[in-house]
């Protein structure tokens, strides 16, 4: 299991990153740069200089005949698929209200498609025991595994991991900061 | 920030009571006034031409000043003593000390030196300790702080712990290194680096090794390290999180916290990996175990009360008991070597502070006057706590006494230190 989730992240993370040819410790998913760059030529036997361009552009999804998506639904900014984190109050696991729509929506993508794979990764703000809030981390990141569960995802499909407070998304010495990192993040596996 | 604002007057009033220069690597604030305090005459030694810096005295004085337990008096016009062997202690009798240290360091053959000192009664005028060193430069402040734990065993009765070291974590963007230093934080030598982080380094309890979470594996995962050489090994790697681990005082054996059943549950495991034997149930986050000096008990962190709180329980499992009743947030136990008291993290009005509890009739008191206090662990003489804090943005570490009126700094300036742990 432990290898699937290293071959997952791994997965993720060249198909992010720039390949800096790093060491075979797996780096760190959100430091990942992508390094686009213009590439100057010289067309032989003229004395003009080309330019090409880089892929600068930004990767569209498709849309059908009448405008809406097709394709993969996770890219649909209008979908409740594209909200992929869970926002938890101090202290606390519970799953929030406001995201059950959001839950079913993953819950019934998973279902629909039995070999996608989620990773569910908790985090705690800063405060307080790091061991401690690397188990508030596993229990929210649980939190929402079962919550999934409950709404036709299976068993196989997810696994809860915790950063605790090593990862956060924002490091300000603030209470909206601290809110951000009051979370847990929904990583499919193919994306 | 008010605790600055109050920090700076107080240095400067040790400062001009302090028979020796104020270094920016060791920043003392004395709390309170000076009861009980042993008067001591530390008189500067004499020095050797090329010696290492800083003194043998400096060194000497930081550690019993980090103590708490001294009070010094003004011996910097004093010249060195010009024979060690005829001291007029009674001159500083009738001064207020209760002993006197004198010494001196010559340079002999092959860019070595001897090291001599004596440790006076100044009441009785005898002699309490005299030591002789012939030492290579290298050894010159561990021959200091062998100097402070006889100082400090003779006068105060307990075992001095200034030769002992500590461990902990530093960060530098996104480095981590996990440090071996001595006591007083000087001396760090790195044996982890790693691109991703690094918590809960524990010394075993013969100082042979380290055990500590590393997320390398881009999850937590258990290690135990030879300190001799650097060799190392997984000492838990199950599904989901390895985390917390903590010594048996038998060496052989570790308390760890694992998810592989989901919630975040206590473990017993052998340092071979066999005998895994899972400790507490139910849903809830247990986590932090640490064991009893005697090995019969075990003191944790548990949420199964509704909020973080301190339980005990016995080793071998079974019901545990809630210990802490203070407030809403009490996490991270340590335990000190006499096994009376506990040292843990509570979180009062959001500010996250020492607080020492003697188990014997579980009256607390808060040492710390800071707010983001974390990872507490006694000395290896039980005198006094080592923590880390933030200070100016950045994360620092810390030891106070056990009565709470002298805390001192440790980390050099500019690094960002967190998660220590004291050994022998």
């Amino acid at each position: 299991m432990n290898k699937i989730l290293g071959a997952l992240l791994l997965a993720l993370t060249v198909s992010a990153c720039s390949t800096t040819g790093k060491q075979a410790t797996v780096e760190d998913r959100t430091s990942g740069d992508t390094t686009q760059s213009a590439t100057t030529g010289t067309a032989a036997g003229t004395g003009a200089e080309t330019s090409g361009l880089g892929a600068d552009g930004a990767t569209g999804s498709a849309l059908d005949g009448s405008g809406k998506y097709a394709g993969d639904p996770r890219k649909d900014p209008a979908s409740p698929l594209s909200k992929r984190s869970v926002y938890f109050d101090f202290d606390s696991f519970v799953v929030k209200d406001e995201y059950n729509p959001a839950l079913e929506a993953h819950a019934a993508y998973l279902a629909s498609k039995r070999d996608s794979r989620v990773i569910l990764q908790g985090n705690a703000d800063e405060r307080g025991s790091r061991e401690y809030n690397l188990a508030l981390g596993q229990k929210r990141a649980e939190a929402v595994r079962k919550a999934l569960m409950a709404l036709g995802a299976t068993d196989g499909q997810l696994e809860a991991v915790s950063f605790g407070e090593e990862k956060p998304r924002d490091e300000a010495d603030s209470e909206a900061a601290y809110a951000e990192n009051r979370r847990v993040d929904v990583v499919y596996g193919d994306e | 920030m008010l605790r600055t604002a109050l920090f700076l007057p107080l240095f400067f009033l040790a400062l001009l009571s302090a028979p020796f220069s104020a270094r920016a690597a060791m920043e003392i604030e004395v709390v309170g006034g000076a009861a009980n305090k042993i008067a001591i005459a530390l008189l500067p030694f004499g020095a050797a031409p090329n010696q290492p810096v800083p003194a043998i005295a400096q060194i000497v004085g930081d550690d019993l000043k980090r103590s708490g337990q001294f009070s010094f008096l003004d011996t910097s016009g004093t010249p060195p003593a010009a024979d060690i062997a005829r001291v007029n202690a009674g001159a500083w009798r009738s001064q207020g000390a209760e002993a006197v240290v004198v010494g001196q360091v010559v340079a002999v053959s092959g860019g070595r030196f001897e090291v001599k000192f004596r440790l006076l009664d100044a009441v009785k005028q005898t002699q309490l300790a005299g030591f002789s060193y012939t030492i290579a430069a290298s050894q010159w402040r561990t021959t200091a702080h062998q100097i402070a734990d006889i100082i400090y065993e003779k006068l105060t009765g307990t075992r001095g712990a200034f030769s002992s070291r500590i461990a902990y974590v530093q960060k530098q963007g996104k480095r981590y290194e996990l440090k071996v230093a001595d006591a007083d934080g000087q001396n760090p030598r790195t044996v982890v680096r790693s691109g991703e982080p690094l918590i809960s380094p524990a010394f075993s309890p013969d100082g042979g090794s380290l055990v500590y979470v590393s997320f390398e594996d881009k999850k937590p995962i258990v290690y135990v390290q030879s300190l001799r050489d650097g060799g190392r090994r997984k000492a838990a790697a199950y599904k989901g999180s390895n985390s917390a681990p903590a010594w048996a005082p038998d060496g052989r054996r570790l308390a760890v916290v694992l998810t592989r059943d989901q919630a975040s549950q206590i473990y017993l495991v052998n340092l071979d990996g066999s005998g895994l034997t899972r400790l507490t149930r139910g849903g809830n986050i247990d986590t932090e175990p640490v064991f009893s000096p005697d090995g019969q008990t075990l003191y944790f962190t548990s949420d199964r009360g509704g909020s973080p709180q301190i339980y005990r329980m016995a080793a071998s499992g079974g019901e545990p008991r809630r210990l802490s009743f203070n407030g809403s947030y009490n996490v991270s136990p340590t335990v000190s070597p006499d096994g009376r008291y506990l040292a843990y993290i509570g979180r009062d009005g959001g500010r996250f502070r020492v607080v020492l509890h003697d188990l014997a009739n579980g009256q607390t008191r808060v040492l710390t006057d800071s707010a983001r206090d974390e990872s507490p662990s006694f000395a290896p003489n039980g005198q006094s706590v080592l923590y880390a804090t933030v200070q100016g943005g950045r994360g620092v570490l810390g030891t106070v006494s056990l009565d709470g009126k002298t805390r001192a700094r440790l980390s050099e300036s500019g690094i960002d230190a967190r998660e220590p742990d004291w050994g022998p």
